[in-house]
């Protein structure tokens, strides 16, 4: 079928959702999403969202700009960080007037916590900036937004996944979704689209996100022609539960949880004197694997304890009831009585599509492309930098979500629709009718495993160059496992088999940018480590990197970064 | 372990009827039960549909019959259940439309009715006040992540087309026990009749199968008692 609407967002995360409410409900919207709006990873997002509120203790936007711009390593467009934490107060305020249960001060404010990186004072000591709603905030926030919609009578076509992006002449004509619910391709004309379907943590075997963020608007756009921004930096998370790698939040931390090596050492004191466990994250994950690495995990095995017996019971039901009954069912574990067993796992995309400060997706010569926007993690503003700081993304999703809708109802006068030419699903068409008629060939499963180990073996937390191009070669040959994927699943009614099949190409086609970027920058910077090139080098490597697809496979440009106000420091803490 | 599953197959545009396939796997007693299923799925019946994203209680997509029971299969352990056989099937009371997958529109579709989403006029410059004692009253509520175990278990819902069903009213409570919200009255004049919150006659077995601990029908009777009190 084709459907022809003025806008149509892809994805409704709290950045998809965000956006939609920003647009006037004169003009004809449609949200799009892989799953159920309520459904969407967003909701796992538990430790809270951040906002200079001074609700605690004292705090200032500027000291949040300045733990933005550190914590990202310098890397961070300066011009975003200072538009994050000038509007988080605003933000977090209208969250509120929409309804979202934010947990209370006596005073009946908004309670705040200390999260992983933001301080006093430009660097003295943790502050209390995180506002939070115990350990679901990510979820209370999309069932907000969500509600609005609902009030809004947002347009939304559900269980609907995007397998294409049209895009000539620099200008967006459309797009193509796959309806899980028929099997049928639809076509989606319009004169705005935005690309809103958060991270891929897919990527990586050991990861703390859900099964459907496998980065399709990201990777579909990179297929298109955009280039991907700064896709080097991945960040692990360094409390995922071992084997699991479902995540503990950082509250936990911010809340008083200590991580203990296998003598009950609190090694954290030795690696950040000053922030110890409240570090950022690249800081804390690589600790947590250095002890590993020299034996001094849990009884030698992979993984560390995240202690929690000191903060009592009722801090704990109060604060982080969802971490005790996450505990509880999968490990067992009474987290009032008994340490939790945790190890790095993937978490977040620093990288992703470029935009400028609203939203407008950036091409290969900087020039916005007509009718394009992304928002929320598959975007890149950089307002994260080479590490995102806990807390940071719920609120760059709801400042730059919100500021990419306004933008596109300002321009969506001067953008046109593109003549009907024709379909555009016909060769997405083809490619499906092909993998149908495939006879034999190798399950999906097989294949998306190995790639998700090799990620982990040769490109996470610590790299070098010798391991990466083992990487890059392992990949080559899993590429060519995909040209013979087999599906004996040609149902056209909820084929998930499908999906996977189609989900897998990003993947890998993410996992080679996340490759070519990581071995071109040497240097060590944020969560980017390469133990061949230690040491952070501003004067070779502070630049974004750039990946564009060109006839030949890709090549990989660099972009200046937004510096005005806080020239770069050693980072220590 | 070797463990048996029989799971519901059904698509109700080629079979006349559901019918029941065998799977065995090798699992451990600490595995999910969804881990099976995508074991089954990705090792040795690709055909097999259900839905599941989070993995790990969070965004209500992996409701299902397990052994009679509703639950989540990203929830429930092998050794959570003391057989070696597993028989998993679509959430009883909704329409399945195929395999696993059940028709989730009318469940939504109750849940916008009861207008989820907060009533209320002019906004401060900063937050609205709200005391912990106050916020306190949400808290169980607002763990729901709308799964549906509560209404696919309930037998008023399974018998009355017309019954909200323990989801949307847990919503509304959350709603009509919000201090900030100011149509708390007409929330409860929506629910003053059979097909809301009368209808319900405690059986609770909402409270028994919600996979978030919300005591559903203690949310119910509270409704009940403002109600009573108030209108
Ligand atoms: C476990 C966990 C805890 C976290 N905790 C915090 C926290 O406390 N604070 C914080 O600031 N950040 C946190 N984060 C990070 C933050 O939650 C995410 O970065 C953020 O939610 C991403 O939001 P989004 O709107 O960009 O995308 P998502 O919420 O991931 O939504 C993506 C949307 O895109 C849709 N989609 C994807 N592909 C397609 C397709 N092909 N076609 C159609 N639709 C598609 C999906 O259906 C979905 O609706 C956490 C992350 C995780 C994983
Ligand atoms: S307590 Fe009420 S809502 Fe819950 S199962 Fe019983 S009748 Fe249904
Ligand atoms: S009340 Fe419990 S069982 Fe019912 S929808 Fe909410 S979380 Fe699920
Ligand atoms: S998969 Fe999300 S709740 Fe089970």
């Amino acid at each position: 079928m084709e459907f022809v609407h003025d806008v149509v967002i892809v994805g409704s995360g709290l950045a998809g959702l965000r956006a939609a409410l920003e647009i006037p409900a004169t003009t004809n919207v449609a949200l799009i999403s892989k799953v159920f709006p309520t459904r969407s990873h967003s909701g796992a997002a538990q430790g809270g969202i951040s906002a200079a509120l001074g609700n605690e203790e004292p705090d200032s936007w500027e000291w949040h700009m300045y733990d933005t711009v550190k914590g990202g390593d310098y890397l961070t467009d300066q011009d975003a960080a200072e538009t994050l934490a000038k509007d988080a107060e605003r933000a977090v305020y209208e969250l509120e007037h929409m309804g979202a249960p934010f947990n209370r001060t006596p005073d009946g404010k908004i309670a705040q916590r200390a999260f992983g990186g933001h301080t006093r004072n430009f660097g003295e000591g943790p502050v209390k900036r995180a506002c939070y709603a115990s350990d679901r905030t990510g979820r209370v926030i999309l069932d907000t937004l969500y509600g609005k919609a609902v009030e809004k009578a947002v347009q939304v076509f559900s269980e609907f996944s995007i397998v294409d992006l049209i895009i000539d002449n620099g200008k967006i004509n459309g797009l193509v979704a796959y309806e899980l619910a028929t099997g049928e391709l639809h076509t989606f004309r319009s004169k705005a689209v935005l690309i809103a379907t958060g991270g891929f943590g897919g990527v990586y075997k050991t990861n703390s996100n859900c099964f459907s963020n496998t980065g399709d608007g990201v990777y579909l756009s990179y297929r298109a022609g955009v280039p991907l921004e700064d896709m080097e930096f991945v960040q692990f998370h360094p409390t995922g539960i071992h084997g699991l790698g479902v995540l503990i939040s950082e509250a936990t931390r911010g809340e008083g949880g200590i991580l203990k090596n296998n003598s009950g050492q609190r090694f954290m004191e030795l690696y950040a004197p000053s922030l110890k466990d409240l570090a950022p994250r690249d800081v804390v994950s690589r600790a947590i694997w250095t002890e590993i690495r020299q034996g001094r995990g849990i009884n030698g095995d992979d993984y560390v304890n995240l202690d929690l017996t000191h903060i009592g019971a009722e801090k704990i039901a109060e604060k982080l009831s969802d971490i005790a009954s996450f505990s509880k069912i999968y490990l067992g574990v009474d987290v009032v009585k008994e340490p939790i067993a945790v190890t790095p796992t993937c978490h977040y995309m620093m990288g992703g599509i470029p935009t400028d400060l609203d939203g407008r997706v950036l091409d290969r010569h900087n020039k916005p492309v007509a009718g394009l926007y992304a928002a929320g993690e598959a975007a890149c503003v950089s307002v994260h930098g080479a590490n995102r700081l806990g807390t940071n993304s719920l609120l760059d999703l709801v400042v730059f979500g919100r500021r990419a809708g306004k933008m596109i109802a300002k321009e969506l006068p001067d953008l046109s629709l593109t003549e009907n030419t024709g379909s555009l699903e016909n060769s997405t068409r083809q490619r499906l009718e092909a993998l149908l008629s495939r006879q034999s060939g190798e399950r999906p499963f097989s294949i998306r495993n190995d790639l998700q180990i090799m990620m982990m073996e040769k490109c996470s937390v610590f790299r070098n160059a010798q391991d990466m191009k083992r990487g890059l070669s392992e990949l080559e040959s899993i590429k060519q496992r995909y040209e013979n994927v087999f599906l004996e699943n040609r149902s056209p009614r909820y084929n998930t088999d499908l999906t996977e099949v189609l989900e897998l190409e990003c993947l890998i086609g993410l996992a080679e940018t996340i490759l070519k970027s990581a071995i071109s920058r040497e240097e060590s910077r944020g969560a980017h480590y390469r133990e061949d090139f230690p040491e952070r080098d501003d004067k070779n490597w502070l630049k974004h990197t750039m990946i564009v697809k060109n006839s030949t496979g890709s090549e990989i440009f660099y972009k200046p970064v937004n510096i005005f106000r806080f020239q770069p420091k050693a980072r220590t803490y | 372990m070797e463990l048996k599953f029989r799971i519901f197959r059904y698509d109700p545009q080629i079979d006349s009827q559901p019918y029941y396939r065998e799977y065995s796997i090798e699992a451990k007693g600490t595995e999910r039960v969804l881990d099976c299923l995508n074991r089954i799925k990705w090792t040795q019946d690709g055909s097999l549909s259900y839905r599941m994203s989070c993995a790990h209680g969070v965004c209500g997509s992996d409701a299902m019959r397990i052994n009679g029971k509703c639950a989540l299969a990203c929830q429930k352990l092998v050794k959570d259940f003391d057989t070696n056989e597993i028989i998993v099937e679509p959430l009883p009371s909704f329409k399945p439309l195929k395999d696993l997958i059940v028709d989730m529109t009318p469940f939504f579709d109750r849940v916008a009715e009861i207008r989820p989403y907060l009533l209320a006029s002019d906004a401060p410059e900063k937050e609205r006040l709200q005391s912990p004692e106050d916020r306190k009253k949400m808290d169980l509520a607002i763990r729901c992540i709308l799964c549906a175990c509560c209404s696919a278990s309930c037998p008023v819902v399974n018998e009355n087309d017309e019954f909200k069903g323990p989801a949307p009213l847990v919503q509304a409570f959350r709603r009509i026990f919000d201090s900030r919200d100011e149509q708390k009255h007409e929330r409860m004049v929506q629910l003053d009749n059979p097909s809301g919150v009368w209808g319900c006659v405690n059986h609770f077995e909402c409270t028994r199968a919600c996979p978030k601990e919300i005591p559903v029908t203690k949310c119910i009777n509270l409704i009940k008692a403002e109600i009573k009190k108030t209108l």
